[in-house]
């Protein structure tokens, strides 16, 4: 494996709008809010930056094409501004090209925007999407719930758990993530929610009621990457680094050979095992200080526990139903409320999850800060579907772990 | 003997009944006069299913064990063709993966199409898949409504070894208008019920039964089956009486629980029919419709060796009752119920890529590497063996008729579906392959893991917007 990436990029300063129904906001304005955060955080001028990077997934909804909005949005000195589309793993896309960027020495200090305006589409859920014009003629026009509540009727038939014990489980994911959310001011969803509640929600996508799936939000967050050099520099002391960056993309194994069992993320698995390497990271059950993952939907969230190598094959609803995952637990996934209650404005989502690790990791994270110093955190993001997806994770770190 | 003939027939019946009480319990208030007809049940099509969905159906069921490639023609009967202008055979001649050196026909415009297409294909020297498929749109509180049904046969002439052989036949024509829907219209507009039965069915067809026993030279108490294809109770025993035709000769017409399928009912009489006879009957079939065609055939000794998958009673029995006529309205299109915004997504096809992609999209061809034997959907040029990735190695590899297990499944209440909640997942096929499909046709609650499955040609999209609907294959129950 190549030698990777592991300290050689520096967050200078991160930013995350206000998630939620955003009426009173365009995705400029959302994208402002999280860059002055940002750029505040970081004590520089927009002259400084070398280069940027715009996350964003649904272009007929919001943003449009090209990196000229982020471009206007903040009136950038005409520096190189590149969009990115990696279904939900798009705002971690944009924090790889920037960290990319100056991990190669092309770039001193670069920009990554994530942004989602999903409250203009007039309804709840996702935008129906296009997958092309042959894909369309013999894919399925399913929704997001849809295509992730099959992880439930595969895992349940692989693993033998029953359906109400998978539930109970998946539920439990949703009160925890609500319990965290209800302590962040940031979130678009601020109640706590108890176990009834969510065993007795409308069905969405069998089995996945109103409250197994994430919400739907506009939303922004912001990085600000340069060297561990250029960042002492500038003053900070502090220095959270970058320890891990890999994306996987399925092949099409999953969804047209007949190995895979429908039960899990191959890609996750992958990406885990290549980015825990790249980190230096050899038990990630006792090193990871705190995750967020994609929680799209608590089922998601769940089989992801297994894929990230935490909890064991089969066992993920078991630690879950344990509270290993809680926010008081051994690793707390989800500390800041999660996609389930910051919703899913899809380019936004992976630096929104970065954001909070780094708050985490530097102590900044008020009153649902996590006592025990964090280390080392984890991001995931997961695109597509169970049967073909984009799988990323970013790991980082206090630059002397 | 003749060696040309009938080689082997199927039918096709959807698998929704929809009980007529369901119909009259809403109409009644308006049509009190249809209380008399509240009997029963009519099968109606899913909204997925159309004259070439079901003609498909009927000809997979008639050409079960049949190689194929002895097809040379594909001819599909309607009066209820979804295309007026692509050949609606050239699709169900994709759909049965058929070669492409076959000739096609479209037969339409009266209720004795599908005898005229039989006609047609008994006097011709070709091997021919005659097929026959209705789905009709009557207006809501008609008569029309109460004893229509959806259906589809089909029938393949040849030669070879014969089931049964024309012994005569007779056509007559007249402009007689009974009822009549204008080109592009939903509806039909019918004439009075006792005009039609003595001046249409007993005027016209009386004299025609007997000139055609006369030209078979046979006796009509030799009538073994006499099959009359029309709605209206007491018809047939009528024409029966009046040809001397023995009263036990009179076919069931299906009316209970079917209800006529239009311009395909010949045709599903006569696969009815060609379940029970046996060697040495004589099948007198009756076809009304601006005259009548009348073809007499002989059951010969080979009766009984070729049989459909499932024919007539086969799909009769498998049946899933419904009384939710808001659901069959909304289905015709007669029930404008709002469909939210989902439903707006452009379901635009590129012709081209429809082309480039025809075998996959509208055969359900796979691929096979002949180099690793891993089976895929669709073919490509890569492998997708994940320790093999051979390039340029893939043969084609049908799947429409390969069975398949359910692997994940999910009903999805939030994406836009005429048949909510939308029923999909990923079904591995015995022997290899994989996709995720919609499913069709499952009952509540019988679907789960390991169910097992069977492939079927369907609608998968209507683009409004253009007046196209795009086809594709669904996973059903197994049966």
């Amino acid at each position: 494996m190549a030698k990777g990436i592991r300290d050689k990029v520096a967050i200078l300063g991160m930013g995350c709008a206000r998630f939620g129904e955003r009426w009173d906001k365009d995705e400029d304005q959302l994208m402002l809010e999280a860059y002055e955060e940002a750029m505040a955080d970081a004590g520089i001028e927009a002259s400084q930056i070398d280069a940027a990077w715009l996350g964003a997934a649904f272009d007929a909804q919001n943003i449009g094409p090209s990196g000229i909005p982020l471009a206007v949005a903040l009136r950038l000195p005409d520096i190189g501004v590149t969009k990115v589309e990696n279904y939900c793993a798009s705002g971690t896309e944009s924090f790889r090209g920037a960290v990319y960027a100056v991990a190669s020495g092309a770039c001193d200090i670069a920009l990554a925007m994530g942004a989602e305006k999903l409250k203009d589409t007039g309804y709840g859920g996702l935008p129906v999407r296009t997958r092309g014009t042959t894909h369309d003629m013999v894919g399925i026009t399913g929704s997001a719930p849809g295509n992730f509540a099959q992880l439930a009727s595969a895992y349940r038939g692989v693993h033998g758990v029953g359906a109400d014990d998978l539930k109970r489980a998946m539920a439990h994911v949703s009160v925890k993530s609500h319990a965290n959310g209800a302590k962040n001011p940031k979130a678009h969803l601020q109640k706590a929610v108890t176990m009834e509640q969510v065993l007795n929600a409308p069905m969405i996508a069998e089995p996945l009621g109103l409250f197994d799936c994430c919400g739907v939000s506009d939303g922004a967050a912001c990085a600000i990457v340069t060297t561990p050099e250029i960042a002492r520099a500038l003053g900070k002391t502090d220095i959270v680094t970058v320890k891990a960056l890999q994306l996987a993309t399925s092949n099409g194994w999953e969804m047209q050979a007949q190995g895979w069992n429908g039960s899990y993320f191959h890609t996750t698995r992958v990406a885990a095992t290549r980015a825990y390497d790249e980190a230096g990271i050899t038990d990630p059950r006792a090193q990871l200080s705190l995750i967020e993952v994609h929680d799209c939907f608590s089922v998601t969230e769940l089989v992801t526990m297994e894929d990230l190598h935490i909890s064991k094959e089969g066992e993920g609803w078991r630690d879950v139903l344990d509270g290993f995952y809680d926010a008081d637990g051994s690793i707390p996934c989800q500390i800041d409320g999660g996609l389930k209650c910051f919703g899913h404005p899809i380019g936004a989502s992976g630096l929104r999850m970065i954001y909070e690790n780094y708050l985490q990791i530097l102590g900044r994270a008020g009153e649902r800060q996590r006592q025990d110093s964090p280390v080392f955190a984890l991001s995931h993001n997961l695109g597509g579907m169970p049967n073909q997806n984009v799988s990323s994770i970013a790991i980082i770190g206090r630059a002397d772990a | 003997m003749s060696d040309f003939g009938i080689l082997s027939f199927g039918a096709y019946v959807p698998i929704t009944r929809l009980q007529r009480s369901a119909i009259h319990a809403t109409n009644g208030w308006f049509a009190g006069g249809l209380r008399g007809l509240a009997k029963g049940e009519k099968a109606v099509a899913n909204w997925d299913e159309d004259s070439v969905t079901m003609a498909v159906e009927a000809a997979r069921d008639a050409l079960d064990g049949i190689d194929r490639a002895t097809v040379q023609r594909v001819v599909i009967a309607s009066t209820t063709l979804p295309f007026a202008d692509r050949q609606n055979a050239g699709i169900v001649k994709e759909a049965l993966n058929l070669p492409d050196a076959v000739g096609a026909l479209d037969i339409a415009g009266s209720q004795r199409a599908a005898t005229s297409a039989l006609l047609a294909a008994l006097g011709g020297g070709d091997t021919t898949l005659v097929t026959a498929a209705e789905i009709t749109t009557p207006k809501p509180a008609s008569e029309r409504e109460m004893t229509s049904g959806d259906a589809a046969a089909a029938v393949l002439v040849g030669a070879g070894t014969p089931i049964a052989t024309l012994a005569a036949s007779h056509s007559v024509t007249v402009d007689f208008v009974d009822h009549f829907r204008e080109a592009g219209e939903a509806h039909d507009y019918d004439w009075e019920a006792r005009w039609v039965r003595d001046e249409g069915f007993a005027r016209i067809m009386t004299p025609a039964i007997a000139a055609l026993l006369k030209k078979a030279g046979v006796d009509a108490a030799a009538i073994d089956h006499f099959l009359v294809p029309v709605a209206v109770k007491g018809v047939p025993e009528m024409l029966a009486k009046k040809a001397g035709i023995g009263e036990g000769a009179v076919a069931d017409t299906l009316a209970a629980n079917l209800g006529h399928a239009g311009a395909a009912h010949a045709l599903v009489m006569l696969a009815a029919a060609l379940e029970k006879a046996k060697a040495g009957e004589r099948i007198l079939l009756a076809s009304f419709g601006q005259g009548c065609d009348l073809l007499l055939f002989e059951v010969t000794g080979a009766i009984g060796s070729v049989k459909p998958r499932l024919g007539v009673s086969g799909w009769l029995a498998r049946r899933i009752e419904s009384t939710n006529y808001a659901k069959y309205l909304f289905h015709r299109g007669l029930l404008p119920l709002d469909r939210g915004m989902r439903a707006e997504h452009d379901s635009k096809t590129a012709l081209t890529a429809l082309w480039r992609n025809r075998k996959a999209v509208l055969g359900l061809v796979g691929g096979r590497c002949t180099k690793t034997g891993t089976v895929q959907f669709p073919k490509s040029e890569v492998s997708v063996n994940a320790n093999d990735h051979a390039v340029g190695t893939q043969e084609d590899y049908p799947l429409a008729e390969v069975p398949a297990k359910v692997m994940t499944w999910t009903a999805d209440a939030l994406t836009y579906s005429p048949d909510p909640p939308s029923y999909y997942g990923n079904i591995d096929f015995v022997g290899g392959g994989r996709m995720m499909t919609e499913f069709t046709d499952f009952a509540a609650g019988a679907l789960d893991v390991g169910a097992d499955l069977r492939m079927m040609f369907r609608i998968k999209a209507y683009d409004e917007n253009r007046g196209f609907r795009r086809y594709f294959w669904k996973a059903a129950p197994a049966f």
